[in-house]
């Protein structure tokens, strides 16, 4: 703990540290010799290591960020845009944490480059209902109780929407093999099915 | 992940011109469901990642009667099940892509990557290398290879197992992948692809550095009956303990010939042509679906922790065979 205080300085969140290391690296990347020798590439277009414009669309709005490459779009949202709901899990592209929609199909927000989700419609947990006024699948997480620590929570919430927009009367079957790409250690996927199967019945809870 | 620079072409030579200048210190990316981990590790450390989605003419999925599939490198797995002609005559590809089990990886996971994936094999993710030895010995020999092969060959001391879901089903259905580069193009058939790497830092394909794969051609398959069967540990997103793919070709109610190939039980997809001479002039039942996963295991080697492998891979043959013939256990 007395490590992590002398690495930012006091009042200097881990994102905010992330933020300005990433604007450091402007200038060494900008000077770096591989730029140079990827240059003289003919035709294709070859960016960074440094950081480069990436205009993403989350929300339905247009954020323009500097970012180097290997930037994920997790990453891209976590500590660049302070779009937390997204949970950075396995960031191995397994346990479906950090699900986001990309032009409506779901994906692995850790195993898409932010570089590369540029031009695609991204929707994250955030743009899912309000504390006020629950999407009806958050409504029905909380009504069959879907959840109990709740870091995979808004992963299978995003998958759920894309699973159910695209099947709307599933079987309970269709349910568990539409999930597949999410994980809950805690064991809550009784719970989960109940919910989707609720919102599947109109029921997704009370403010739905 | 250590830094690296973006080259995004737009064409296939231009990728290709961007893998040939970097000496082979480029990666190749697609959907990224595997490089991108595979970067986080640092098991891969390439200076410069050269991403091919913005190259319009690897992608699609197209069906020339007489000619057959042609499937481009970044078709997703999630555009090959919606295919309508796929899931009418390529059940077997769509059998293997439903395996994957994870709708974000049938989002963005693509053909292509499917067979350049690299093993899963954790002493390769482990920065070990695809042979893992140490002190001239394989650390798979010697330590837990619960999910290692169960064939080998004479080639080398390779023990990982081929990760492709889809190449025991393209090889038994007699497509080819093409393939191109600085030198040109060639097309090579999926069998022929893959290779056991004799040592370490041999990759276990034959792609040479600057050459990406472009397309997969599956002959048309109208005749064929085909399936694939997978042995699952959890119905969720995993690789396959071992698969069979099978195809069919009938004269009546009898067989006229059998492809039978295996995944997931050596480096490289298995066939195994002792157990496919089998099939031929006969009717399929249980029993002699039976006899043929016998047959397809007969070689098998297994190491010390994963001889449970052979009968999953002996079901798995007898399960695919009968699924073929529309006999679903």
């Amino acid at each position: 703990m007395a490590k992590d205080k002398k690495a930012a300085p006091p009042g200097v969140s881990r994102r905010d540290f992330f933020r300005g290391s990433a604007v450091g690296a402007l200038s060494t990347g900008l000077l770096s010799s591989t730029v140079a020798e990827g240059a003289q590439t003919a035709g294709a277009q070859v960016l960074g290591p440094g950081p480069v414009p990436v205009t993403l669309q989350i929300n339905g709005k247009s954020h323009r960020l500097q970012l180097e490459p290997r930037v994920t779009l997790l990453d891209a949202l976590r500590n660049h845009l302070d779009l937390t709901g997204s949970k950075k899990v396995c960031d191995r592209g397994t346990c479906g944490a950090c699900t986001v929609l990309m032009d409506g199909k779901p994906v692995y927000a850790c195993a898409v480059l932010a570089i590369d989700a540029q031009g695609k419609r991204i929707e994250t947990i955030e743009s899912l209902g309000t504390p006020e006024k629950l999407h009806p699948i958050q409504a029905a997480f909380v009504e069959h109780d879907a959840q109990q620590c709740g870091f995979c929570t808004p992963g299978f919430v995003v998958a759920s929407k894309a699973f159910l927009d695209r099947n709307p009367r599933p079987t309970r079957q269709q349910i568990e093999k539409g999930l597949g790409g999410n994980l809950c250690r805690c064991g809550t996927y009784a719970g989960i099915r109940a919910a989707l199967l609720a919102v599947k019945a109109g029921k997704g809870g009370g403010n739905a | 992940m250590q830094a690296f620079e973006y080259a995004n072409p737009t064409t296939v030579s231009e990728a290709v011109k961007a893998l040939a200048v970097t000496g082979g210190s480029a990666a190749v990316l697609a959907g990224g469901t595997d490089l991108l981990s595979l970067m986080k590790d640092g098991v891969e450390t390439p200076k410069r990642v050269v991403n091919l989605k913005s190259i319009k003419e690897l992608q699609g999925i197209s069906y020339t009667a007489g000619k057959g599939l042609r499937l481009g490198a970044l078709a997703t797995l999630d555009e090959l099940m919606q295919n309508a002609k796929v899931k009418q005559e390529y059940l077997s590809l769509v059998q293997a892509a439903e395996g994957v089990r994870s709708p974000q990886i049938h989002s963005v996971g693509t053909v292509g990557g499917d067979l350049c994936q690299r093993p899963r094999c954790w002493y390769y993710r482990g920065g070990r290398g695809l042979l893992a030895m140490k002190d001239g010995k394989s650390m798979v020999m010697e330590g837990d290879n619960r999910y290692h092969a169960i064939f080998r060959s004479s080639n080398g001391p390779a023990f990982f197992v081929n990760p492709s879901s889809f190449a025991p089903a393209l090889i038994a259905l007699g497509a080819k992948v093409k393939v191109t580069g600085a030198k040109g193009s060639r097309e090579i058939p999926v069998a022929e692809f893959f290779r056991i790497p004799a040592t370490e830092g041999e990759r276990e394909n034959v792609l040479a550095h600057d050459e990406i794969v472009t397309e997969i051609l599956v002959p048309p398959a109208a005749q064929v009956r085909n399936a694939t069967y997978e042995v699952r540990q959890k119905e969720a997103l995993d690789w396959p303990l071992a698969a069979a793919a099978v195809a069919l070709q009938m004269d009546g109610k009898n067989v006229k010939s059998a492809r039978i190939v295996l995944g997931h039980v050596a480096p490289v997809p298995w066939p195994v042509p002792d157990a496919e001479k089998l099939l031929p002039g006969k009717a399929v039942t249980a029993s002699l679906a039976e006899q043929v996963g016998e047959a397809a295991v007969k070689g098998a080697m297994p190491l010390s922790r994963n001889s449970y492998k052979i009968r999953l891979a002996r079901v798995a043959v007898k399960r695919a065979i009968l699924r073929a013939a529309g006999m679903e256990v």
